[in-house]
């Protein structure tokens, strides 16, 4: 369990080079993430969450560092080759599913997240199934609309469905970026559970971004919090298991 | 009745332009103005192509390799230059001009004479203006099966889902530059191919015959879905060649009335006006309700 899985090494990220605007985003940022960990990030707007999920993920190429996984240096590889190990759920339920396309044309597509597509039939109807199956441990309706344009369906649903597709092909990490914060609070709470549920249940590698103190003390087997680009605090297992919303609060009050 | 099978000729003929327009228009969620310069481009490669000895197949086949490489350029300008789409079309229409007339060394070329598709025995054999519609079929029963086949493999499905939501598409590491580099080959090969086949029915190809293509093309398309409503991707597809046929009765009927030929672009372009404001109409005089309870007897 402790092997490293990601490490971040002396990370910088600038937006504006080379203006005097210049700003340096992730400042001189490590952090080693080990196989298995659960962590949830916090931290203020424009501490760089959002930031060095994309810089993880390749959308946002770095100014200096490395970027190792499992020690291979990835930081030039192109978003696509990342997808290979790494899978996202974006905040927004527009970003993770394609609109015109079926929930099953959409969880085919995430079924072949990272790998060649060629000329071969798509083989939907194989899956169908299968799709049932694994929608039907949703509980939120999802099985009953396979073949629904997911533009038809509830925010709810379709970032159920943006979540089940990060994970049906199993990611080796996976990052939530604030992946409940646009539903309604029950909604947010169901998806929450299914979340925690299915990353037990796959053992899976997983970075979470929220800004529920709550969520960030109960999930989790670590937290982080990210200030000015570094990471100023980093707790795991029964020390985190330890902390309180009283506790952060005031933390929070210390580095503003 | 040779009027009408005339009709349905040319709207075959040129439902390969629908079809292609498509891939781009609504697959990729884009307007790409090259086709108005692979239209002529395919037109002259394939005439100059026959004029120089080569079999008329040969040459089709050449106008769509010439009109997919069109493509290419655009789709580099676009996704590599970061040259906004309408503009890297623009850019590409604008050179092509200058390229069709390199091609045919002067601004029309006759076919007079020479072979073409259309010349076979089993064709010629047939009365008149039936070859087009024989041809027209057989072309886009293979080119509409062709591109059926494609979107439903793998690399199709990365297709859709490029012009559907491309940062979905790029987190489940579908190269979405490829994909769009792709359609726009593709596209414009085979309005390329639609330019030998217009070209070689005509008998000659013309360097202005490129100008209002983008229009005809959507007015398949357009056409097609305002008369045939709510269909599946597959089922949308054939709407186009439909599209293509009723569009070409539409021209039929406003010629019919007193305008002549120098008129079809202003023609053309209102009756597209006027389809793709369709929904605003319907909205505006709430024509659903209006035909229900005209049809509702139990109201």
């Amino acid at each position: 369990m402790t092997k490293p899985l990601l490490e971040l090494k002396n990370v910088v990220l600038k937006v504006n080079r080379n203006t005097p605007e210049e700003i340096k985003i992730l400042d001189h940022l490590n952090l080693t993430i080990n196989a298995g960990d659960f962590i949830t990030v916090l931290g203020s707007n424009g501490a760089g969450k959002s930031t060095l999920f994309n810089a993880i993920g390749g959308d946002l190429s770095i100014d200096s560092g490395q970027i190792l996984l499992n020690g291979r240096d990835i930081a030039h590889d192109s978003v696509e080759k990342r997808t290979r190990f790494l899978s996202r759920v974006f905040q927004d339920p527009k970003l993770g599913t394609a609109p015109r396309m079926t929930v099953a044309e959409n969880l085919l597509l995430a079924q072949r997240r990272g790998q060649r597509r060629g000329l071969r039939p798509r083989r939907l109807n194989r899956q169908m199934d299968y799709f049932k199956e694994i929608t039907t441990t949703m509980h939120n309706g999802l099985d009953e609309r396979l073949t629904t344009a997911t533009g038809n369906l509830s925010g709810g649903q379709r970032q159920a469905l943006s979540f089940l597709m990060a994970t049906l092909k199993r990611p080796e990490l996976l990052l939530l970026d604030e992946h409940t914060a646009a539903l309604d609070p029950q909604t947010s709470q169901d998806l929450m559970h299914l979340t925690n549920q299915r990353v037990q249940d796959q053992q899976l590698t997983c970075l979470m971004i929220t800004h529920h103190l709550e969520d960030a003390l109960t999930y989790g087997n670590r937290l982080i919090v990210l200030h000015h680009g570094q990471i100023t605090f980093d707790v795991a297992g029964p020390e985190k298991a330890a902390l309180t919303t009283e506790k952060l609060y005031s933390f929070f009050a210390e580095i503003e | 009745m040779s009027v009408m099978v005339s009709t349905i000729g040319q709207g075959l003929l040129w439902a390969v332009l629908g079809v292609g327009l498509f891939l781009t228009f609504r697959i990729l969620d884009f307007a790409d103005m090259t086709v108005e310069g692979t239209f002529p481009l395919g037109a002259a490669t394939c005439v100059v192509a026959i004029s120089n000895g080569f079999s008329p197949i040969a040459a089709t086949l050449l106008a769509f390799v010439v009109g997919s490489l069109a493509g290419l350029i655009t789709g580099l300008l676009y996704t590599k230059g970061h040259i906004p789409i309408l503009l890297a079309g623009i850019l590409v229409m604008t050179a092509c001009y200058s390229v069709n007339l390199r091609i045919m060394g002067r601004a029309n070329v006759s076919l007079l004479g020479k072979s073409t598709l259309f010349k076979n025995k089993f064709l010629e054999s047939l009365p008149q203006y039936f070859d087009s519609v024989v041809l027209g079929t057989i072309v886009m029963v293979v080119v509409t099966g062709i591109v059926i086949y494609f979107l439903q493999t793998q690399l199709g499905q990365g297709f859709i889902a490029t012009g559907d939501n491309q940062t979905m598409a790029r987190s489940l590491g579908i190269n979405t530059d490829n994909m769009k580099i792709m359609g726009l080959m593709v596209s414009n090969g085979l309005i390329a191919f639609g330019g030998a086949l217009v070209a070689q029915n005509n008998g000659y190809a013309d360097v202005n015959m490129g100008i209002g293509i983008i229009v005809i093309a959507l007015a398949s398309i357009i056409i097609g879905e305002v008369a045939f409503g709510d269909l599946t991707l597959n089922q949308r597809l054939v709407a186009v060649t439909l599209g293509s046929i009723l569009y070409r009765f539409v021209l039929l009927i406003v010629l019919s009335l007193g305008f002549n030929a120098n008129d079809l672009n202003l023609l053309s372009a209102i009756v597209l006006a006027l389809c793709m404001m369709l929904p605003v109409f319907k909205q505006a005089f709430n024509f659903k309700h209006i035909l229900k309870r005209g049809l509702d007897t139990n109201d």
